[in-house]
Parts: structure tokens; C-alpha cells; sequence
């Protein structure tokens, strides 16, 4: 196989562009389509600082390394779940790669903001673990950059990430969910930062190419509580759909970003407030983390 | 050659050349869901493989995390 732009040997076909790369035009085909999506979507520019909210997975740190090789001024952010031997070595890979950068890297944790870590945290509610998990990143991530003076946070979804969320949304009509399913999140509230995914135009596979690729030293293993995840049922079922036809995901994605999101917006309401114990945004009186707290806090007791 | 195939982690042993794309098809592996590694190399469906490789076939999904 060869490369589209140059006729070297390829080390990547895209079925979905009809393409194949040598490895540095991959690389530049990689960071083309970032620049697109920042570009399209306004998503930040040079002059203003980014908190990338990284994991020790490919994704996130895939992401940090082309915001940091175009120029942009970045900071890490690594959020500590205390998922025993999974946490400790994601934030190891995390902390060496801002260290061989130069890059500033804050940590959380969520064992010292919702009192547990994780693993006691799903024992303490009826969500399941993911949901938990994913409301306590996206509070702590906002909380981080309004506290730290980043006025945009970016996170390291990728294409097929965004079309599972987005087939789990049709799939149950979430109304709410569909409407502020976008790859840019304007902040409506003071105390709300921007939330943007620069990888939106990319999938898994292109994402772990691209970190092997730049020599990226990333946890490879699934998150424990991942496993039998519904999100990861309707990434298979995706995937399947995808070998068959080519550019399924894209289309399904991007069909609805061009043509379909714009009918849900203004569907649901969305006035903010602030929470009454914690201060942070949230559209009722007090905010789902706190909640969350508050059982942690009532099953410790 | 050596396959080493992860979550779980283990290894298979394959006897024979043939096409990446075959081999992905006799371990029942979607090619869009992983890299095929050779050292520091990827290797695309059609490249050919066989004794004395050792190849690494890494998944590619992550997640968990329902909403985003």
C-alpha cells in the first residue's frame, strides 16, 4: 500500500478517506484535521491559555502533543480517580509526559473533592460507575479551570467517542443531551468554562496511531470499570456497521452535527444557577456532585 | 510468529506467511479496531507476515465514560 501524498510505503489506510499515509504525512493529515476543528468551531487561539484534560490514554495525550507542537499555550490537568493500580500508572504516564515536554501538569482528586475514590463512590449510588465517574470528571474539570484562570477546557473525545454518545442519545431520545451535543461548548455562565474537542474529525484508531507514531508512552489497558460499559456495546455495534460500510460513523456524526442538532437546540430550557453548597453552575438548586458527596458522605458515616 | 493480543493479555503462536487482514480474520479481529505493530513499525492489511515476526495487535478503544 501507498501513500496518497508522497508514494512511500503507507503505514495506515483510511477505508473512510479512501486513503493510506507514510507515517510523517499521516502525522500531517493528523494535525490538519485538528487545526480544522479548532478553526471551524472557534474553539481557542494562541493568545489564550487551554487546560487539556489529560488521562494517561491516547487520546488526551495525543491531543496535548499537537496543541503543544502548533504553538498553543497549554497546561494538563490530570484527574486522580483512585483506581488502584489503573490511576497510579495512568498519572505516571501522564506526569513523565508533561515533565519530557516542559509542560505544567495540575492534579485533582476526586477522593479529596467527593470524599472516595471511584470504587467506593459506585458502591454509594445507584448510577452506574461511568455515569458517576463522568459527572465527577466534568465538575472537577470546570471547577480546575475557573479556579486556575483557564478560560477553555479541552477534552480528548474522538469521532468514534462522539457518535457512541450520540447513538446512546437517539437511541433513548435524550432531548437535553442531543441539544448540547457539539464539539464546542460556549460558556453561558461566569463561572462555566469553554469545553472543546479538538478530535472530533478523528477516530480511535487514527488517534492511537498518531501516539505511536510521536513515540507517546500511553496506558494501552481498558479502566477496570469500563468493561461491559453500555458506551462500549454501542461503540462495537458502530464498529460492525463501519467494516461493512466505510464512513458510517462519520456520516452519522457529522450528518447530525450539519443537519439535525440544530432542531434540538432552544428544545430544552437552560437556565443556570448556582448550587447552594458548592456555588458551582448547575441548572437546580443544588448541583449532582454535591448529591453524589452527600451520599459518599451518608454511606461513610 | 508471535501475536500478542491484549485485554486480556496473551499470546498466540501462527505458522505460515500471510496478509495482516488474514491473520486479524483467523483471531475474529475487526481491522478498524487495532494497530498491528512490528517493532517500531505499523503495518497496513496488505502487508505480509510470517515466521520470525512478532507482532503486537493493540486495541484501540477506550471509555467508559457515558456522556461527554
Amino acid at each position: 500500500m501507498k501513500c496518497r501524498k508522497c508514494g512511500a510505503g503507507a503505514v495506515i489506510e483510511l477505508r473512510r478517506h479512501n486513503a493510506a499515509f507514510c507515517a510523517p504525512d499521516f502525522q500531517e493529515f493528523f494535525r490538519k484535521q485538528v487545526a480544522e476543528a479548532i478553526r471551524k468551531h472557534k474553539m481557542f487561539t494562541t493568545e489564550e491559555p487551554v487546560l487539556v484534560a489529560v488521562s494517561g490514554g491516547k487520546d488526551s495525550l495525543a491531543l496535548w502533543d499537537v496543541l503543544i507542537e502548533t504553538g498553543y499555550q497549554t497546561a494538563g490537568l490530570y484527574l486522580d480517580l483512585g483506581i488502584f493500580d489503573y490511576s497510579v500508572e495512568s498519572k505516571a504516564k501522564c506526569e513523565a509526559f508533561a515533565a519530557s515536554r516542559g509542560e505544567k501538569l495540575i492534579v485533582e482528586s476526586v477522593a479529596e473533592s467527593v470524599g472516595a475514590g471511584i470504587p467506593e463512590v459506585q458502591k454509594a449510588t445507584r448510577r452506574p460507575t461511568c455515569s458517576a465517574c463522568g459527572l465527577s470528571k466534568r465538575y472537577l474539570m470546570n471547577r480546575a479551570a475557573v479556579d486556575h484562570g483557564y478560560p477553555v477546557i479541552a477534552t480528548g473525545h474522538n469521532l468514534d467517542d462522539e457518535a457512541a454518545v450520540l447513538f446512546g442519545n437517539v437511541l433513548h431520545w435524550q432531548m437535553d443531551p442531543l441539544a448540547r451535543q457539539s464539539p464546542a461548548l460556549a460558556s453561558t455562565h461566569p463561572k462555566l468554562a469553554r469545553r472543546v474537542k479538538p478530535l472530533y474529525r478523528l477516530s480511535e484508531r487514527e488517534t492511537a496511531a498518531y501516539a505511536f507514531l510521536r513515540g507517546i508512552d500511553y496506558i494501552v489497558d481498558e479502566c477496570p470499570f469500563a468493561k461491559g460499559a453500555t458506551s462500549i456495546a454501542h461503540k462495537q455495534i458502530l464498529d460492525r456497521l463501519e467494516e461493512a460500510s466505510p464512513g458510517a460513523k462519520h456520516n452519522f456524526l457529522f450528518g447530525f452535527l450539519e443537519k439535525a442538532r440544530g432542531a434540538f437546540e432552544g428544545a430544552v430550557p437552560t437556565a443556570l444557577n448556582e448550587c447552594a453548597i458548592c456555588g458551582q453552575v448547575t441548572t437546580g438548586e443544588i448541583c449532582a456532585f454535591c448529591k453524589l458527596s452527600d451520599q459518599v458522605k451518608r454511606r461513610r458515616a | 510468529m508471535k501475536i500478542k493480543l491484549r485485554n486480556p493479555s496473551r499470546e498466540v503462536e501462527m505458522h505460515g506467511r500471510r496478509r495482516v487482514k488474514d491473520v486479524l480474520r483467523e483471531l475474529d479481529i475487526l481491522p478498524g479496531t487495532v494497530l498491528v505493530i512490528r517493532g517500531a513499525d505499523l503495518l497496513t492489511a496488505d502487508e505480509v507476515v510470517g515466521d520470525g515476526d512478532e507482532l503486537e495487535v493493540r486495541p484501540v478503544m477506550s471509555g467508559g465514560s457515558a456522556a461527554s
